[in-house]
């Protein structure tokens, strides 16, 4: 454990990465996510397909692939990205962290807009003829009866969702973003004698971080289960 | 408003409000909807009452469009029915649907049910929405309950707030898809209650039921459906007391027995 104390800014610095990616990502993702399903469960048959046609291709295809996509086949069809350049205190958020998040985003989106597909399935149907009954447009009768029922329902597939994609942030690692992994990989190398506590201190900060994603999901449900 | 401003109303003599010209449906094979004509003047009240299978609440539905008819026109005022997007959402504006499951919203408390309409489509300010729910809320007897959720109503309690959902956006005409199937007996006569003060107040209305005491008391005219066919046409007196065809002789046989 000593050697995970000893570096504890550095490994408070790594975890940082990793929660700003899965932060970005995860609001990018929901919004996106979101779009994508009412564009799915609408009724223009374009869209519908055009998402499906997303969720197939992204879902079906390694994170890593879709990551390093965007980190090295990007930059030759103009997504540099290079234009993202910040720092917030120790955290650097340069043009690889962009391509990070944008893969991160890519993949996980597919994954939110099924998750909130299966809630919208979960909403009774006369809940929307009912929206569309006093005069709702379609975007009326989602917005204000559908996505919000839908959402509810959502809750535990959508925290699984972002579960995994916090997870997923150490794939980052390989990428060139200074994120836990990547830092452990450090760690590792450095004081190769220490592996075992290394990683099992690595995956405690893992669990406890997941755990309390768990438990505002668990809030979440049973705050919203009244209605 | 109250019943005595309704006095003069000629029940079925006013001017055409919706009117379905050789209407046809099917579901794949299913032919449920067979050619189907009739016209619900201004302050009419019709019933429309059948075994089940017999394309009645289909009928019902496709007066605003809820299903899709194959065949023939659906006017509404004067209006053909458009197809899917804002102008149908204008015009199912002015239609007020009852469901046999309430559907109210179920995220939404009762007061919120009703404004929701009034708000968003008709884009009223709040609080006169809100003024006007509880008028509506009050009159179905619900308006101590404005800040629940429906799911803490009884099913008699929900359907009324669903009527006065329906009623806030103020329709043209109010369509009842079996409002009272769903329901336990005691509830029945709550709803119904509401649904005769309604009509007394010369709201037009369709309304597919299995309560003959509702139909011979509230309807102008009852309407007797079997295999998606207008089987029989009559004032509920002449229907019930006298019918026409054999199909209508059985239904009435088989229900009035018990």
């Amino acid at each position: 454990m000593d050697v995970v104390l000893d570096n504890a800014s550095a490994v408070a610095l790594a975890f940082g990465y990793t929660l700003s990616l899965f932060v970005v990502a995860g609001v990018l993702s929901g919004i996106f996510g979101t779009l994508l399903a009412a564009m799915r469960v609408g009724p223009v048959a374009v869209l519908s397909r055009a998402a499906a046609i997303y969720v197939t291709l992204v879902r079906n295809t390694p994170l890593l692939i879709v990551i390093i996509f965007f980190r090295f086949a990007g930059p030759k069809i103009g997504l540099t990205w290079s234009f993202v350049d910040i720092s917030i205190g120790d955290l650097n958020l340069n043009n690889l962290y962009a391509a990070c998040v944008v893969g991160l985003t890519v993949y996980t989106t597919a994954f939110v807009c099924e998750a909130l597909r299966s809630g919208v399935n979960a909403v009774d149907l006369g809940q929307a003829e009912a929206a569309r009954a006093i005069g709702l447009p379609f975007s009326g009768v989602m917005r204000e009866v559908v996505l919000p029922q839908a959402m509810r329902a959502s809750v535990p597939p959508l925290a699984s969702v972002q579960i995994a994609m916090l997870k997923n942030t150490t794939v980052c690692g390989v990428l060139g973003v200074l994120e836990a992994f990547a830092r452990m990989k450090g760690l590792t190398n450095d004081y190769a004698s220490s592996r075992t506590e290394i990683f099992v201190a690595f995956a405690l900060i893992f669990v406890v971080l997941v755990e309390v994603l768990s438990f505002a999901s668990a809030r979440l449900e049973r705050r919203w289960r009244v209605a | 408003m109250t019943a005595l401003e309704n006095e003069e109303r000629t029940p079925g003599t006013g001017e055409p409000l919706v009117v379905l010209d050789k209407v046809d449906k099917w579901f794949g094979q299913l032919h449920v909807l067979r050619d189907i004509n009739l016209t619900v003047h201004r302050g009419e009240v019709v019933v429309v009452i059948g075994p089940s299978g017999s394309g009645k609440s289909t009928l019902c539905r496709a007066i605003n469009r809820l299903e899709t008819i194959d065949k023939g026109t659906i006017t509404l005022d004067g209006q053909p029915l458009p197809q899917e997007g804002k102008e149908l959402a204008n015009l199912r504006a002015e239609v007020g649907m009852v469901f046999q499951s309430f559907n109210l919203f179920a995220h939404k408390t009762i007061l919120e049910n009703v404004t929701l309409g009034p708000i968003k489509v008709r884009k009223k300010p709040k609080a006169e929405a809100e003024a006007r729910a509880h008028e509506l809320l009050d009159r179905v007897g619900i308006g101590h309950q404005a800040a629940k959720y429906p799911a803490q109503l009884s099913g008699g309690q929900q359907q009324r707030v669903a009527i006065a959902r329906a009623l806030a956006m103020e329709p043209k005409v109010m369509l009842f898809d079996e409002p009272t199937s769903a329901l336990d007996p005691e509830m029945i006569k709550e709803v119904l209650d509401v649904m005769v003060d309604l009509a007394e107040r010369g709201m037009t209305m369709v309304v597919v039921t299995h309560e003959m005491g509702f139909a011979r008391t509230a309807a102008d005219r009852v309407l007797f459906m079997a295999d998606g066919q207008v089987v029989e046409e009559n004032t509920p007196e002449q229907f019930f007391t006298n019918p026409q065809s054999d199909r209508a002789k059985d239904f009435l046989g088989k229900i009035l027995k018990h």
